[in-house]
């Protein structure tokens, strides 16, 4: 909030880089812990990590130094927890195995000292349970209003099936607690970095693929850094399937989620000389077909439309998004109330989605969906397609002279005209 | 339309009949080309400076001197914002959405630069597509006039480079158009296809929004009682602010042209009397 706030009253034009550790920190980290960004990362202390293919050290060593250099840098007032999988149990029971992880540091205001002892103890051991850990992780993080962030470091993929870590994560971040799950792979196979970039795709986040030490502690700086800057919340509405029922919006950013092929409706009021704008993106959160669309349609309580936006797409993507204005005319016909205000009209946005998935994928829960509305005075109508149908160009200039040219010469003639018949009466 | 309109409406007319006013008085003066005219003038009246970037870069002291961005955001609502004619900078990840946003005031073109620095050939396994989407700041997809959008880079390939030049802003269009109007414009650099094995590895990203002033002919009428700013953290706006929509060369021509109709009237009316009193009219008295 106060990032946002510096950054508008600086024109919008610091850095977000300069938000985070510039002049902006020491404001920030006076808020009320309630809205602290908080992180979480979940390091894999599986068997496989003690391969030696990171610049000749052991992938564990490599995270381990990794993890220290980001300890260093974590800013102020980011709460930062550390939780493993597979770092306990050695054994071959898998149901045992699949339950093994725990908080090695408790997510929190991070004491460098503590935190970097309780990572050297670290040893590779047993097995890879993505999906819990990551339950178990969105637990850690409960509470309070902050940005939340997973960032998950693995080198293999989720031995603990039928529990798919993928559905876990499009589950956790369903729940609309704003949770991004970032994925790093730590020289991946192919399966390995298909489960990590379904998971980050489901959240939202990203995928990594890291060969080199020195990229691993390089992005996950990153991806803590990420989440002090300033961001807006989304507040969550649900729409409905008519415009009836439909959820009465106000200025703002909204989320939502809508399945394939689903319309949902909003009403926003619009008071007439006022101007409606709304935008929707709507994500693509798990594999879809390749060609899509959306389409964003303001109509009138009777269902007459009134304007709409559409976009379609194709390929790979994050989000399909289109907008729409609509200026209300103040043509002093619209009724009255009881102090002479002019009635608000209701407008009702329907947001549709023309996405599909392959006939594998699951369509619960729906896609997310992003709605911005805003209303604001309306616009200075144009009565010429020219600025005040002002002239401009050397035409304009040539005309303009001819005609006093012209002007001139009539007016001449006819003062001239004027005399000869006068001298001569 | 609301009251401040039909005022500015009304001011404007008013403007414009002092300036053909002065025309006339002053016409042995004012008869220059209005080229020449336009610079004193326009640094008088216009609100907003000029839209080069260098100019406006030594104009005044603050958000100029900013360093560019290092990081870009993630999406719409993160996007991070850059000033015209900086080089925004990223690190990244290939297949990560990579988001910007900047400002572009009304009677502007934009152009937007990237170039990504991919990750080295010996790390790469095929090769990737990588696209530059420019969307309003009512995320509706802007096209491009010209420019490299999508470019497919060969395996061996060190860098992509991608462009996009925008339709010149406008003050105003209609509600059904997709014109694009004063406000923020978001920029979305992203691979949209690559070799599965080379998901995820690291790459550079580089991005210039240049915006150029169109020049007058372009002036429409009308004007947004805000620009489109919304959904995200930040409010990109322009240095020394949005244009209030009073100023145009349109007024420069104008004048001139009145100046020039005035001149050829005189110059007309002085024609058809000669020189000197005609010869056949008897002395005067």
């Amino acid at each position: 909030m106060v990032c946002g706030l510096l950054v508008s009253l600086t024109g919008g034009l610091a850095p977000a880089t300069a938000a985070a550790d510039g002049p902006a920190t020491a404001e920030t980290s006076t808020d009320s812990p309630k809205d602290a960004p908080k992180v979480d990362l979940v390091l894999d202390v599986s068997g496989s990590m003690r391969a030696r293919d990171i610049d000749g050290q052991s992938r564990m060593s490599a995270a381990k130094q990794a993890f220290n250099e980001v300890l260093d840098a974590v800013p102020q007032e980011v709460r930062l927890g550390i939780r493993t999988l597979g770092a306990e149990y050695r054994g071959d029971d898998r149901k045992v195995g699949c339950k093994d992880t725990r908080a090695l540091y408790p997510v929190g205001p991070v004491d460098r000292t503590e935190a970097k002892t309780a990572v050297a103890t670290l040893t590779p051991t047993g097995w890879t349970p993505i999906g819990p850990a990551l339950l178990k992780a969105a637990d850690d993080l409960e509470g309070g209003d902050g940005a939340r962030r997973i960032v998950l470091i693995s080198d293999g993929e989720d031995t603990c099936q039928p529990l798919d870590p993928c559905e876990v994560a499009r589950e956790l971040a369903a729940k609309g607690i704003h949770l991004t799950v970032d994925t790093l792979g730590l020289v991946p196979d192919a399966k390995t970095r298909t489960q990590l970039s379904c998971i980050a795709e489901a959240t939202g986040g990203t995928y990594t693929s890291v060969q080199h030490k020195d990229e691993l502690s390089g992005r996950v700086k990153q991806l803590v850094h990420r989440t002090v800057e300033p961001s807006l919340t989304p507040e969550p509405a649900k729409g409905t399937d008519s415009c009836e029922r439909a959820p009465q919006l106000k200025p703002g950013l909204y989320t939502d989620r809508e399945e394939f092929g689903e319309h949902r409706f909003y009403r926003v009021d619009v008071r007439p000389g006022q101007e409606l704008r709304a935008s929707v993106s709507v994500a693509a959160d798990r594999a879809v077909n390749d060609d899509y669309g959306v389409q964003l349609r303001a109509s009138t309580l009777r269902g007459r439309e009134i304007v709409r936006g559409e976009a379609t797409g194709d390929g790979r993507t994050d989000v399909l998004s289109t907008g729409l204005r609509y200026p209300k005319a103040d043509d002093g016909s619209a009724a009255e109330d009881a102090d002479g205000e002019p009635v608000p009209e209701t407008v009702c946005l329907r947001v549709s989605n023309a996405f599909s998935a392959p006939a594998s994928v699951k369509t619960t829960p729906g896609l997310p969906v992003e709605l911005s509305v805003d209303v604001v005075d309306g616009p200075d109508e144009a009565s010429d397609a020219a600025f005040l149908g002002l002239g401009n160009g050397w035409w304009f200039l040539l005309a303009v002279t001819l005609i006093g040219l012209l002007a001139g010469l009539v007016w001449g003639w006819i003062s001239r005209w004027r005399v000869t018949v006068w001298r001569t009466n | 339309m609301s009251a401040a309109a039909s005022v500015r409406r009304r001011l404007s007319a008013v403007l414009l009949a002092g300036a053909a006013l002065l025309g006339t008085a002053g016409a042995g003066q004012l008869a220059l080309a209005p080229s020449a005219a336009a610079a004193p003038v326009a640094a008088a009246e216009d609100p907003t400076p000029s839209t080069d970037a260098s100019a406006s870069a030594s104009a005044s002291a603050d958000p100029e001197d900013a360093p560019p961005p290092t990081e870009a955001g993630t999406s719409f609502r993160t996007a991070t914002v850059i000033r015209p004619g900086q080089q925004a900078t990223a690190p990244a990840s290939t297949g990560d959405y990579l988001y910007w946003q900047f400002p572009a005031d009304a009677g502007q073109g934009a152009r937007v630069d990237a170039t990504v620095d991919l990750p080295g050939a010996d790390a790469r396994h095929g090769d990737a597509t990588w696209q530059l989407d420019v969307y309003d700041g009512l995320r509706r997809r802007q096209p491009c006039r010209y420019g490299t959008q999508t470019r497919t880079a060969a395996a061996d390939a060190a860098t992509v480079e991608l462009s996009c030049t925008l339709r010149t802003v406008r003050a105003n269009a209609e509600p059904w158009s997709n014109d694009p109007l004063p406000g923020a414009y978001y920029v979305r650099l992203t691979a949209v296809r690559t070799a599965s094995a080379d998901a995820g590895l690291p790459v550079k990203a580089a991005v210039t929004a240049t915006t150029t002033d169109a020049g007058s002919a372009q002036d429409v009428d009308g004007s947004l009682a805000a620009p489109l700013v919304q959904g995200s953290a930040a409010r990109p706006e322009p240095d020394g602010g949005w244009s209030s929509g009073w100023w145009s060369a349109r007024w420069l021509w104008t004048a001139a042209g009145a100046v020039l109709a005035a001149l050829a009237g005189i110059a007309g009316y002085a024609a058809t009397r000669g020189r000197g009193r005609p010869s056949q009219l008897p002395p005067a008295v």
